[in-house]
């Protein structure tokens, strides 16, 4: 069975920690192998953890010259058989897109946490959430891709936990796009006793890029196993062979990769309800974003305002039909973001009601008392 | 020389160079060092990045291979090494690939002196995308993106890989098959960051931008660029761009 009931390494029980120090207790739970990266407000001090947590659970750490070569190594590592992460923020996160498409096209299983700030460029390292669209777009060639975005130093730790299972269970990168609020935040952690965990599939001698199922997902060899593995991110058959001129090795390939994600939106992508059963506006929202939104809710709900929340656990691949049922029965949805307007743009392909932006790119956070004078403006 | 060297070709494969292409002579040393080596196949690694030098590995060499991104043959081959230390590493890529764009990983993996070994094949330019200037170009020598020369010197990657802190680094001619074989047992049996550059003709490219009308102007070429390092005035200097230093520079 690839899924596997271990004992969390952590002390079960409550853990004061901040978000950074949950993205590494998580790693660390998930039984990562291999960390590499490169410093980064405001996600420096996941690397600083990790250089000490590592070498204690026997764990590969390092500093790698750039982001580049963080991700890359990453790669290298995930192929040799480890659970592989790296960390960062925007510019970073920009730098390690190549390496994304590669882990795509080879799927090779890594996680990715990006600690927004306020882009582009260098721009601020206060908080921001410009790099969503990113998270599904940022490569070239325009694949699905597996992006999380946790709301509370818990989710840093359950969500980074679930992000190294997804990885593998679609041997694919997954993104945790946290926001550099998150990752400051300091909260209690609940940690559980016992933590579950989906293995690699092994399936020696079978095709390592090819499946029986147009939506499949191969077992994964790794090197030093006498496979003789042929790992190409060029257009390859099911043996790992370049058919760099064929057509048809290309649709298949690339078919797969799109279905083994969209066929299976309903297993990976989750939202979570607030107050919805009789509202008739909503806020959907997610990161950081979506605790202020609560908090106006709960405001507005005190002054009898029938406002809820749908928060979007994943961004990617995006809970299309819970977004577009909610809307047909509510009259508005408000879709506040840290940027100029990102993902409204994909609430807007599905939902059937009136759609208001509330957007904020300044390297501060959206605080409830700007959102409740939205809401107000929809209600009055 | 064994003959030996066939046996470690991936089945059904069909060599992907040109015709007197000096990568192929690259690999049959390769497979011969490892070969006289007595290696475990199957517990090497082969990484390579994108260009014609990328494709000696893969899909030539019947064992696990990773064919990277341009340039990043060397992060991916770290992870790799460090993720499982019994993989014997060995990235084989173009001089484009590992010296231009792959430039800062390479210092940097030798500085830490990780145990990889880095095969170079350098043909002194770039062969896949038609032949355009590169770090190792030659001063004087024409190229797509050089049409009246090239004006900037070229690196002398054995010393580049040196003063970074690479344990061992060699230099041959593709043509001195006893020696490059030798200097490639020595990489691999190497613990720390060893190098080995091949010179490696590209007639199809290189050679006719060149005018060097067939594959043996293209050898003779290189030939008339190198020196041995005994013949060479201590202490060498082959930056000026005219000539090249054959020979092994172990770290003292
Ligand atoms: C990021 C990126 N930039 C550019 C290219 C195009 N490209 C492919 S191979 C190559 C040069 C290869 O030269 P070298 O490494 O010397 O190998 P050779 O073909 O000469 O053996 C370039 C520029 C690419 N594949 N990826
Ligand atoms: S283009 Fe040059 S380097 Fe590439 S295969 Fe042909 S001869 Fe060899
Ligand atoms: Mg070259």
């Amino acid at each position: 069975m690839p899924w596997r009931r271990v004992r969390s390494v952590l002390e079960p029980g409550r853990h004061y920690f901040s978000g950074a120090d949950a993205t590494v207790e998580a790693a660390v739970a998930a039984r990562c192998g291999y960390f590499a990266g490169y410093p980064i407000t405001p996600t420096t001090e996941v690397l600083e953890r990790i250089a000490v947590r590592f070498p204690e659970v026997g764990a590969a750490f390092i500093q790698m010259e750039d982001e580049i070569g963080s991700v890359c190594s990453c790669i290298g590592a995930s192929w040799a058989g480890a659970k592989a992460m790296t960390v960062t923020s925007g510019p970073g996160f920009s730098l390690m897109q190549e390496g994304i498409s590669h882990a795509i096209m080879t799927e090779a299983p890594l996680v990715v946490v990006d600690g927004q700030r306020a882009g582009p460029s260098t721009g601020q390292v206060l908080v921001g959430g410009g790099d969503v669209m990113q998270a599904r777009w940022g490569m070239h060639g325009g694949m699905p891709t597996i992006a999380l975005a946790p709301w509370s130093v818990q989710e840093m730790y359950d969500g980074t936990i679930r992000a190294f299972s997804l990885a593998e269970r679609y041997r694919t990168p997954v993104m945790v796009m946290a926001e550099a609020a998150t990752m400051h935040l300091r909260e209690i952690v609940e940690v559980a006793p016992e933590v579950d965990l989906y293995e690699r599939d092994k399936a020696p001698g079978l095709p390592p890029f090819g499946a029986d199922s147009p939506d499949g997902v191969p077992p994964m060899p790794g090197f030093g196993e006498g496979e003789k593995l042929l790992v190409t991110a060029s257009t390859h058959d099911a043996r790992g062979f370049r058919r760099t001129e064929d057509a048809h090795t290309h649709r298949t390939l690339t078919a797969r990769l799109f279905n083994k994600i969209m066929m299976h939106v309903s297993e990976i992508a989750e939202v979570e309800e607030h107050y919805l059963e009789d509202a008739e506006t909503a806020f959907v929202a997610y990161g950081f974003t979506a605790r202020s939104a609560l908090a106006a809710v709960e405001e507005l709900r005190r002054s009898g305002l029938k406002v809820g929340l749908l928060r979007l656990k994943t961004l990617w691949p995006f809970p299309k039909d819970e977004v577009g049922r909610l809307s047909e029965r509510i009259n508005t949805m408000i879709v506040p973001e840290m940027n100029l307007g990102q993902m409204i743009h994909v609430v807007a392909e599905v939902a059937r009601c009136k759609l208001l932006p509330h957007q904020q790119m300044d390297g501060t956070v959206i605080y409830p008392a700007s959102l409740i004078d939205t809401a107000r403006s929809v209600v009055a | 020389m064994s003959a030996d060297w066939r046996r470690y070709l991936r089945p059904g494969v069909t060599l992907p160079f040109c015709p007197g292409c000096g990568h192929r002579l690259l690999l049959r040393h390769l497979l011969t060092a490892i070969d006289d080596m007595g290696m475990d196949i199957d517990q090497m690694l082969f990484v390579s990045g994108i260009g014609c030098g990328g494709w000696i590995p893969s899909p030539c060499i019947n064992a696990d291979t990773l064919h990277c991104l341009h340039g990043r043959a060397v992060p991916f081959a770290v992870g790799a090494k460090l993720a499982n230390p019994a993989l014997t590493t060995v990235v084989v890529s173009g001089d484009g690939d590992l010296a231009d764009i792959g430039g800062n990983h390479l210092i940097h993996a030798a500085r830490r002196n990780y145990d990889i070994t880095v095969i170079c094949a350098n043909n002194m330019n770039y062969g896949m995308t038609g032949g355009q200037v590169c770090s190792t170009t030659p001063v004087g020598a024409t190229t797509h993106t050089t049409p009246d020369g090239n004006t900037f010197n070229p690196f002398d990657l054995c010393a580049l890989v040196r003063a970074a802190g690479a344990q061992y680094a060699a230099r041959y001619l593709v043509t001195q098959g006893p020696e490059l074989v030798g200097a490639i047992r020595r990489a691999i049996g190497i613990k720390g960051f060893s190098f080995v550059e091949a010179v490696s003709p590209c007639p199809t490219q290189f050679g006719r931008q060149n005018h060097l009308d067939g594959v043996k102007e293209a050898y003779a070429y290189v030939e008339a660029l190198t020196i041995g390092k005994a013949a060479c005035r201590e202490p060498a200097s082959p930056l000026d761009g005219r000539l090249l230093v054959t020979g092994e520079f172990a770290n003292e």
